[in-house]
């Protein structure tokens, strides 16, 4: 298996600069989730590595070799296309038997009528039907054989493409957003298995999506994509703990991280509205962000945080409660534990300080640290 | 409840409503009675009968002219020449308009130059264009000969020979249809999802044969299925150019279906016997339409 390394690519639309050096290394056998909002260029960056763009500026190799000369045929990968791209008048055994068919056989053997007479076609015929048959099988197609597209249903279609996929070992799997046209309980089935083909191939794969929880559930790393740059790579753990970018922070996590604006005093202290937080970041002095995510916020009457009361949100397993601060007017969420009493009016809130994020004006991330209680 | 029945707006009584609904189908229904139906049945009526025009009195004489066409030799020569006729102008013109279309698809410039330069034939008289033709195919006036004559061949009087009239009709035939073809060919080349190329150069098609065989072809299917009936149905019709260029001759060399029909009916006034004609003219396009629809259309649709 191969690794995936893309080195410094750009790539302009006109005047719009859709890809501004974009580097990423997938590892042999590893699973990348590239997730970001729409529009921030995770469809050109697909393209690009498979062939089918090209790029204005950087590298892309695929196993270990540049492949920036060769086109998509030559390059080994395959693609799941986010409309899933099946071959409408073919059928469901035919669609997965492309990729082989346009590989195993030999011009010739490819011809209309007479390729069927072409000393070994009948032979490969039958070893690449078995194999598509095969494919079908372990993605629970079987039954579907001789269907054509049009006649199946969204999450089947997805499959036919998925089987298309894995029929052949390529070098790399490139995977566009394969579960957005998907309803929710058949798009939790279908990313697992998803992952469920990737621990039996253990294939490198490239996983295009703009919803976060499938990257965070699927991948081994989660790289992080926003206009065009690509902000963090990390594992999902990481990404959601320990962002390096504010905007990282505030893309990953439902409900959104909450943001104060704070300031960082000479002596590194975090005040918001004047009052320290308990906290101490590096850096230089001036203007901070402190970043807070909801499960992290608690009520505490002796807590630094004064704030008014808004409104409650019920999620189910747990309530959602908004205030907003009483100084800055900002908001405020925070998970409540269940069957807590719901708080009225103004009253003051808590977190600790070692889960507390800071980020400088730039929106990089700031080291911080816990102060003792008697420095406050 | 109530409050519905308050929004609901007064009504005119479903008999009154019906009599709205008759009232609006009217003119339509009118224009396609006296227009369509009343001609096509009065000429169905026809041929049943020895009716010629300004004749006193007429008689049924039920299969008595389909009995004399098939005796007929000047009407076997229209069918055979119009057979011809189609046989060379639609697989030319469907063939030569697909290899354009695809060629023009691919330009990566200048393809509404090229589409609006194909399509003139189609929106030009085609009176007119035979006229000019008439001057471009002239013996000894002629273009066309005197650039065969810089390459030291002498031209054949196009038209008016036997031997190569109709192939010069044909000729004038496959362009005025190839930009027609061309424009269909091309809105079809524009409905397929970019996405399927894309994907077939993924799974490994290099040439552009293979491509044009996976994805192009079957895609086109319906399209190419549309044009085809429709080239034919167009062919079969050739009228305008025999009637300009050269009235069915020379020595009926160039006799089709509906120029027999014409003769018949308007310069020997036989109406019931050209209604004959126009009878089987209609059975052929009826067969080609039943032959879309019902058969192929089956092959082509993947829904
Ligand atoms: N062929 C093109 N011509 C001009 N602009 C383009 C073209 N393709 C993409 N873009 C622009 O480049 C940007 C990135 O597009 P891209 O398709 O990569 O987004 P994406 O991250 O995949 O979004 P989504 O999640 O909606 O699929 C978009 O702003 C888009 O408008
Ligand atoms: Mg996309």
């Amino acid at each position: 298996m191969a690794g995936i390394v893309i080195g410094g690519v750009q790539k302009r639309f006109g005047d719009f600069q859709a890809l501004r050096g974009v580097s990423l290394a997938v590892a042999p056998g590893e699973f990348v989730a590239l997730v970001g909002p729409s529009g921030c260029g995770k469809t050109t960056l697909m393209r690009i590595v498979a062939g089918i763009e090209r790029q204005d500026a950087g590298t892309i190799g695929i196993g270990g070799r540049d492949v920036g000369g060769l086109r998509a045929a030559d390059r080994d990968v395959a693609m799941v296309f986010q409309s899933y791209a099946l071959y409408p008048h073919l059928t469901v055994a035919e669609n997965i038997a492309v990729p082989l068919t346009m590989r195993r056989l030999s011009a010739w053997q490819r011809l209309p009528l007479l390729g069927r007479f072409w000393p070994g076609a009948r032979a490969a015929r039958a070893a690449i039907a078995a194999d598509a048959a095969q494919a079908a099988r372990s993605l629970g197609l079987g039954a579907m054989l001789d269907r054509r597209p049009a006649q199946l249903s969204g999450g089947q279609r997805q499959r036919v493409a998925l089987a298309r996929a894995i029929v052949r070992s390529p070098r790399a799997f490139l995977m566009d957003e394969p579960l957005s046209n998907l309803d929710a309980a058949l798009r939790v089935q279908t990313r697992r298995e998803i992952v469920e083909i990737h621990r039996r191939v253990g294939a490198t794969t490239l996983y295009v999506t703009h919803d976060q929880s499938e990257a965070l559930t699927m991948a081994d790393r989660v790289a992080v994509m926003l206009a065009g740059e690509i902000l963090q790579v990390d594992s999902p753990a990481r990404i959601y703990a320990d962002p390096a970018d504010l905007r990282v922070a505030s893309f990953i996590g439902s409900p959104r991280i909450n943001t104060l604006a704070a300031a960082l005093r000479q002596d590194g202290a975090v005040t918001v509205a004047g009052t320290p937080m308990g906290l101490r970041a590096s850096g230089e002095a001036g203007e901070a962000t402190l970043a807070l995510r909801p499960e992290d916020v608690r009520l505490d009457a002796h807590g630094p945080l004064a704030v008014q009361a808004e409104h409650l949100e019920f999620l189910g397993e747990s309530t959602l409660l908004h205030a907003r601060h009483a100084v800055l007017g900002t908001p405020i969420a925070l998970r409540l534990p269940p069957g807590a009493a719901a708080p009225e009016g103004t009253f003051r809130l808590g977190f600790a300080p070692q889960r507390a994020l800071v980020f400088g004006p730039d929106g990089r991330r700031r080291a911080a640290q816990a102060l003792e209680a008697a420095h406050v | 409840m109530s409050e519905t029945m308050a929004l609901a707006r007064p009504r005119l009584g479903a008999g009154g409503e019906a009599l709205a609904g008759l009232m609006l189908c009217l003119p339509a229904t009118l224009a396609y009675l006296l227009l369509l139906l009343l001609p096509t049945l009065a000429a169905v009526l026809l041929a049943f009968t020895d009716y010629e025009l300004g004749a006193p009195a007429l008689a049924w004489i039920g299969l008595g002219n389909f009995e004399e066409l098939l005796g007929d030799q000047g009407f076997r020569i229209a069918l055979r020449n119009t057979l011809v006729y189609v046989s060379i102008v639609a697989p030319v013109s469907i063939a030569g308009a697909l290899a354009l279309a695809l060629l023009i698809e691919a330009a990566a410039r200048g393809r509404a130059l090229f589409r609006a330069v194909f399509f003139l034939p189609v929106v030009s008289l085609p009176v007119a264009m035979a006229t000019a033709w008439q001057y471009l195919l002239h013996p000894t006036i002629g273009p066309v000969n005197a650039v065969l004559a810089q390459f030291g061949v002498a031209g054949p009087a196009w038209l008016t020979s036997s031997d190569t009239v109709l192939l010069s009709l044909a000729f004038i035939g496959i362009w005025e249809a190839i930009g027609f073809n061309l424009v269909l060919f091309l809105a079809g080349l524009t409905a397929i999802p970019r996405e399927l190329h894309q994907a077939a150069e993924v799974d490994g098609v290099t040439s552009a044969w293979e491509r044009f065989r996976l994805v192009t072809w079957p895609l086109l299917g319906p399209t190419t299925l549309f044009v085809v009936t429709i080239t034919m149905i167009r062919a079969v019709r050739v009228f305008d150019s025999v009637a300009v260029l050269t009235q069915g001759g020379p020595n009926r060399a160039s006799e089709v279906l509906l120029y027999t029909m014409y003769t018949e009916g308007f310069t020997f006034f036989r109406l019931g016997y050209s209604a004959a004609i126009t009878l089987v003219f209609l059975a052929i396009v009826l067969a080609l339409m039943l032959l879309q629809t019902k058969v192929l259309d089956k092959r082509v649709h993947y829904g």
